[in-house]
């Protein structure tokens, strides 16, 4: 009797151990990172004017520029970001060899930027928003970084994020990407007027609009149903605003206001947008008229999603 | 016993202290929604979709000048605490703070000495309207 106990007790310990390995075999395999090939890069000349577009039109600067100056072409990085999972720290990305992304190959930069994926092959953390950036051009995304390569390099290393665990834990974002992450290019909706996917190229890809402006579950995915309905500022400065045509929203807004919003940062009433939307502007700013019309278009053209301010958060 | 009433005062005190500073947060509230206001029809003549009207320009002016000195006086301390869009660095860099509202004010100043007609207003109101941006990024919440 005493043995037979021992001998079910035994299956059971390799059962598990069993089952263990192969729910680790099943972890390792969902989240290995999918990478671009670097024959997916044909040879070709970049476009450092488009560069320079994107570069304004990503916001690269907003969150890479060294903070405490006014240059926004020094990429040396370490603005702190402040979440609900922890603290990150933006890298350096300039163009300096050991501290930046100077020794970085076409292909490495492509990968980070459209799947979300570093150097070495690590997932990197969503907050940097590859998860808009997986919408850009691949052409794009190259004549970026070679605008990003024209730029001072910075010494300054870049700083390790400070999370607490399990969200140190890198390999897991694997199974964050299999849920928000789709990996599609933005296609042009050819019935459309050809301004209005400029706009939705612009807002939904390099401007990442919603990352900011829609809110975030509980893993800190958008919540697809309330995309640009405004939602709690993910530092905790308040409010973000929605910007859909609803009347919680922007539906007494022209495009005209939209657009002169993202050109000088006045409201149709004479405030002054604060905070990071500042420094969106001064991106934004640099665009030519036609682009930030077009995001405008665009805006304008989503459908209506109530998202109140509460009364309590000013 | 004595604890208890202690903490009930504290709790007390620390409600009345946030509510006191209601009053002084909404007087900048509505000493910010006057300078917008002022800003309103000289940027409509800006964007060339209001006729230019010096008068007005003038008038609009003199708003930002007097508002941004009683503006000055309306940061204290503890009032951080309030339902306000203002962020914690306005009472960590006060003198920086304080200081843009003397740069606003002299901007508007020269300004007013400077405009005397359409060409003036259009190379020297930019320059008024920059103070806003330049403050909001660093002092207030995002939006």
């Amino acid at each position: 009797m005493d043995r037979k106990r021992r001998s079910t007790l035994g299956i059971l310990l390799r059962l598990l151990v069993v089952l263990a390995f192969l729910g680790a075999g099943a972890f390792w395999v969902l989240t290995i990172p999918s990478v671009l090939p670097a024959s997916a890069l044909a040879q070709r000349t970049p476009d450092l004017v488009n560069g320079v577009t994107m570069f304004h039109a990503g916001g690269c600067a907003s969150c890479h520029a060294t903070p405490g100056q006014e240059d926004k072409s020094r990429l040396g990085g370490g603005l702190a970001i402040k979440t609900q999972f922890g603290t990150f720290y933006a890298p350096n990305i300039s163009p300096d060899p050991q501290h930046g992304i100077g020794a970085w190959s076409e292909i490495e930069f492509v990968n980070a930027m459209l799947r979300g994926v570093g150097r070495h092959g690590e997932h990197l953390y969503p907050s940097f928003p590859y998860t808009s950036y997986q919408r850009m051009t691949v052409n794009d995304v190259r004549d970026l970084f070679a605008f990003i390569k024209t730029l001072p390099p910075e010494s300054t290393p870049s700083k390790p994020h400070d999370l607490p665990f399990p969200f140190n834990f890198r390999r897991a974002l694997g199974l964050w990407k299999l849920i928000y992450l789709d990996g599609k290019a933005f296609v042009p909706d050819p019935n459309r007027d050809p301004q209005l996917n400029r706009g939705a190229y612009l807002v939904e890809g390099p401007g990442h609009c919603a990352e900011c402006h829609s809110p975030r579950d509980i893993l800190g995915g958008i919540k697809p149903e309330r995309r640009f309905a405004g939602g709690p500022d993910p530092e905790g400065n308040g409010w973000v605003p929605n910007i859909t045509p609803h009347e919680d929203g922007l539906a007494s807004w022209s495009e005209n206001d939209i657009a002169y919003l993202l050109e000088s940062g006045f409201t149709p009433e004479y405030d002054s947008v604060g905070g990071s939307m500042a420094d969106v502007v001064a991106n934004t700013s640099k665009l030519n008229a036609e682009d930030r019309a077009a995001m405008a278009a665009y805006l304008k053209s989503l459908p209506p999603r109530p998202g109140k301010r509460p009364a309590s958060q000013n | 016993m004595i604890r208890f009433v202690s903490v009930i005062a504290a709790v007390a005190l620390g409600a009345t202290a946030v509510a006191a500073y209601d009053d002084v947060v909404k007087a900048r509230q509505d000493a910010m929604k006057a300078i917008a206001g002022a800003a309103k029809e000289p940027g409509a003549a800006l964007k060339g979709e209001a006729p230019f009207d010096l008068a007005k320009v003038h008038q609009s002016l003199a708003v930002f000048q007097e508002q941004g000195e009683q503006l000055k006086s309306m940061w204290p301390d503890g009032s951080d605490k309030a339902d306000t869009a203002a962020l914690p660095a306005v009472w960590q860099k006060k003198d920086d703070f304080l200081a843009r509202f003397d740069k606003m004010v002299a901007d508007a100043k020269a300004a007013a000495e400077n405009i005397k007609d359409e060409a003036s207003f259009k190379a020297e109101w930019p320059k008024v309207m920059s103070n806003c941006g330049g403050c909001h990024k660093e002092y207030r919440k995002p939006r």
